[in-house]
């Protein structure tokens, strides 16, 4: 009983650490301070994985995260079962600056053992510091098996340094089901019947008061992203996912007569008086619509589709229905023809800045299919859809986490991710920005494309 | 700089516990250990001053009292100042070798030239604006009835952080289509005057004239307050000698108050005139730069911490020290010639 009165010494001492913070920790600790804890819990994994890093016991890995309340929650209960089988202590720390912060922390050398990077482009940069740790060979393999497609973007010159963690869709469409079987409108399965669509929406509505699209990009600094997901549905599109890739990798300009085909695209639609912003006004409004707003008409009838990633799930005021038969559903952004299915994709990178054997075991804990199914039993809202592939999807709760895992795992899917997060920072995350953003208010096409070609660094 | 200051404090100086207090009880540990840490600093240094005794000993007092104050500034300021100035050479990652080319894209690329001509705007409008509506309602309220609640009305704005009143500004420019309920105040009254309302914010250039408004909002209190008190020291004998000679108000103003107060005015304008040329908060909570609105601080955090360009940030935020320096001399020049 010496290891359990430890155990519970140790649960005690991180409860009293953390407790200001996470309230699932409090519960996992109640659970255990009630009697009986070793192999009690409903979560219960194979350990044996864990056993080759040797004993763990009592030792701590520190996590950063950009996941932030209330999303941390099962993000943290996840992470039990692997607690249990170690006896290690996962210190859950997520912040809203965390892009910013992550690389002063580095520098300063006060990294964290691990960070999950949304973005390839910063694993780079952070890479480039000489503080990232190659990934271990157990994580390696894990990934080889689960998630072979997503290897090349925790890849950087040749070393593998980190696995991906969650996964969303992006090129989703939302709508109302009820609004559009009484209009007599038909979900569109290629982009020419898109915009026919759009255009017959229109013709029915005449007017200011509705249109087809809503769209809105204010996101304080980071105004303009949401633009830059369209661009990128509409390049894998248009361009096909190989001149995708070497767009993204500036092989091609950034106003490469391909992108300018992409952008006029997009512009079809965004650029439209007629087409947007239903609810809103003109499109100047785009600009100053937050895009957790940008959806909401959709409810009240002003708008008939809103453009947005799994994500905007998160967004709908509470008790809106999401679902088939609900108040809204998503489509999936259709390709120019039917034959090809491109999805654009987001998810995290599991970065590590420590090669201490706890650190490496929940490395590999997280890129295991236990905690993939871990993560969709105590999912909780949804979002908890993983990019391992070998994850049975009928835990997920929600139905559009089924329907993301299964346009993820569609053979025929060529999933890219967001391009915006491979470029470099100052593409990615600020000139491709604010050019959308100064396309939505005005300048024209041809000028914005050769002011962010400009802008990429040599 | 804020990389640099966090760069240039080693790892491992600070017990990691107190790195990371994250318990109730760990913060309230972390503070009380703070302020015995400074209690015994203080302690020490009125202790070791006070071994040293008659006229050479006066020195010592003087450097032991002095002494941490450098090393703190040294460490603190001048050591990071450095680093960052050595930065902004070494072009855009702040790692390469020397080159100028950080500041000769500050002075060619349009969107920086953009940047620097709205803080251009913002230096020369805020402590223009904010000191004359602070003078004239200064004036207007002294010695009238309700004066303390006037004063009030107009100095509550400084109480409000910089963040909150733009998120309250933010709340007053809100658009909606003329034919929807308005939330914005602007627009509401715009709407009731029979007006199609505007989009104050996206609009340039004159979303920067209404970011400018806000920070004219916050300082007209702080330069009505100092200027009031300063009014109100000037001697009555003055006034009332020039009352006798028959100066009338006007003359009264140019020739009797403004000189009495202007030591208070050059403090008030070039007080305005620093914190104008660092704002940031109101920037960035408005429009986070965008729309053509960016000044040189925000810009210098866009560079630095967003798109990876520490050395680009670097060189900016040398500009913005290269333009307040004069502003602090002039005014400590100013302060010593009334001394």
């Amino acid at each position: 009983m010496a290891l359990n009165s430890r155990r519970r010494f140790a649960t005690l001492t991180a409860v009293v650490a953390v407790a200001a913070l996470t309230v699932t920790a409090c519960g996992s600790g109640d659970d255990e301070g009630g009697g009986d804890d070793a192999g009690s819990t409903g979560g219960a994994i194979d350990c044996a994985p864990y056993e080759a890093f040797g004993e763990l016991d009592g030792k701590t890995v520190t996590v950063y995260t950009s996941i932030t309340a209330p999303e941390d929650e099962p993000h943290i209960a996840s992470y039990k079962p692997f607690e249990d089988c170690t006896g290690v202590e996962i210190k859950y720390e997520g912040s809203k600056e965390f892009e910013a912060q992550l690389p002063v922390r580095v520098k300063g050398g006060n990294a964290p053992d691990i960070a999950y990077v949304p973005q390839p482009g910063l694993l780079a940069t952070l890479v480039a510091t000489g503080a990232v740790k190659p990934a271990p060979p157990e994580v390696a393999a894990n990934v080889e098996k689960n998630m072979p497609d997503w290897q090349q973007y925790g890849t950087v010159d040749g070393t593998f340094y980190a696995a991906a963690l969650g996964a969303n869709v992006k090129s989703f469409v939302w709508y109302s089901p009820s609004a559009f079987s009484e209009a007599g409108y038909e979900v569109p399965t290629t982009w020419a019947d898109l915009l026919a669509l759009s255009e017959k929406i229109a013709a029915d509505n005449p007017g200011d008061e509705v249109k087809p699209w809503c769209a809105g990009i204010e996101s304080g600094e980071a105004t303009g992203w949401p633009t830059t997901d369209w661009v990128e549905d509409l390049m894998l599109r248009t361009a096909g996912p190989e001149t995708y890739d070497k767009w993204v990798s500036h092989e091609i300009p950034f106003n490469d007569p391909a992108v300018a085909t992409a952008l006029a695209e997009v512009g079809k639609i965004l650029k439209n008086d007629k087409f947007v912003n239903g609810g809103f006004g003109n499109v100047k409004t785009i600009a100053s619509t937050a895009f957790q707003e940008a959806g909401q008409p959709i409810l009240d009838g002003g708008c008939y589709m809103h453009r947005q990633a799994s994500f905007q799930a998160a967004n709908w005021p509470e008790g809106t229905e999401i679902g088939e038969d609900g108040d809204v559903w998503a489509f999936y952004l259709p390709a120019v023809d039917e034959s090809t299915k491109p999805v654009l994709t987001g998810g995290e990178l599991t970065t590590a800045f420590a090669d201490r054997p706890e650190v490496k075991a929940f490395q590999t804990y997280l890129s295991s299919v236990e905690w993939a199914n871990e993560r969709a039993k105590t999912c909780g809202v949804g979002g908890c859809v993983t990019a391992n592939k070998n994850a049975d999807p009928e835990l997920l709760g929600s139905a559009l986490d089924k329907l993301s895992a299964e346009i993820l795992t569609d053979p025929a899917a060529q999933a890219r991710f967001d391009g915006s997060d491979l470029m470099p920072g100052a593409v990615g995350a600020n000139s491709f920005w604010k050019g959308m953003t100064d396309w939505i208010t005005g300048k024209d096409d041809k000028a914005t494309l050769d002011f962010i070609e400009q802008s990429w660094p040599e | 700089m804020t990389a640099n200051v966090l760069g240039a404090v080693p790892a491992g100086i600070i017990p990691e516990p107190l790195l990371r207090a994250e318990s109730v009880a760990g913060k309230f540990f972390l503070m009380f250990f703070a302020i015995a840490f400074f209690a015994a600093v203080f302690g020490l240094v009125l202790f070791l001053a006070s071994l040293f005794r008659g006229r050479t000993g006066e020195k010592w007092q003087g450097v032991v009292f002095v002494g941490p104050t450098l090393l703190l500034v040294g460490i603190g300021l001048v050591y990071p100042a450095i680093l960052t100035i050595n930065q902004s050479f070494k072009g855009r990652s702040g790692e390469d070798a020397y080159t100028l080319s950080n500041y000769t894209a500050m002075f060619t690329q349009p969107e920086l030239l953009l940047v620097l001509r709205n803080t251009a705007l913002w230096v020369i409008l805020v402590p223009l604006l904010a000191t004359s509506i602070g003078l004239l309602y200064a004036i207007l309220v002294d010695r009238a009835r309700g004066e303390a609640f006037a004063k009030a009305l107009i100095f509550l704005p400084m109480a409000i952080s910089m963040v909150g009143a733009g998120i309250i500004w933010k709340f007053v420019y809100q658009y909606k289509q003329t034919s929807r309920p308005q939330i914005g105040l602007l627009n509401a009254i715009l709407k009731a005057l029979g007006f199609e309302t505007q989009q104050f914010l996206i609009n340039a250039p004159l979303n920067t004239f209404m970011l400018i408004i806000v920070m004219v909002w916050i300082q007209a209190g702080f330069a009505m307050t100092v200027l009031s008190a300063a009014i109100k020291a000037i001697p009555d004998d003055i006034i009332e000698a020039a009352k006798l000679d028959g100066v009338q108000t006007f003359k009264m103003f140019r020739f009797i108050t403004l000189p009495s107060i202007r030591a208070a005015l050059v403090v008030v304008v070039t007080t305005i005139g620093i914190g104008t040329l660092k704002v940031f908060d109101i920037v960035r909570t408005m429009t986070g730069g965008q729309f053509d609105t960016s000044v040189v601080a925000n810009e210098f955090y866009v560079q630095s911490f967003r798109a990876n360009a520490p050395g680009l940030g670097a060189a900016l935020a040398v500009l913005l020290f290269v333009l307040v320096v004069p502003i602090v001399v002039y005014n400590i020049v100013q302060m010593r010639k009334e001394a």
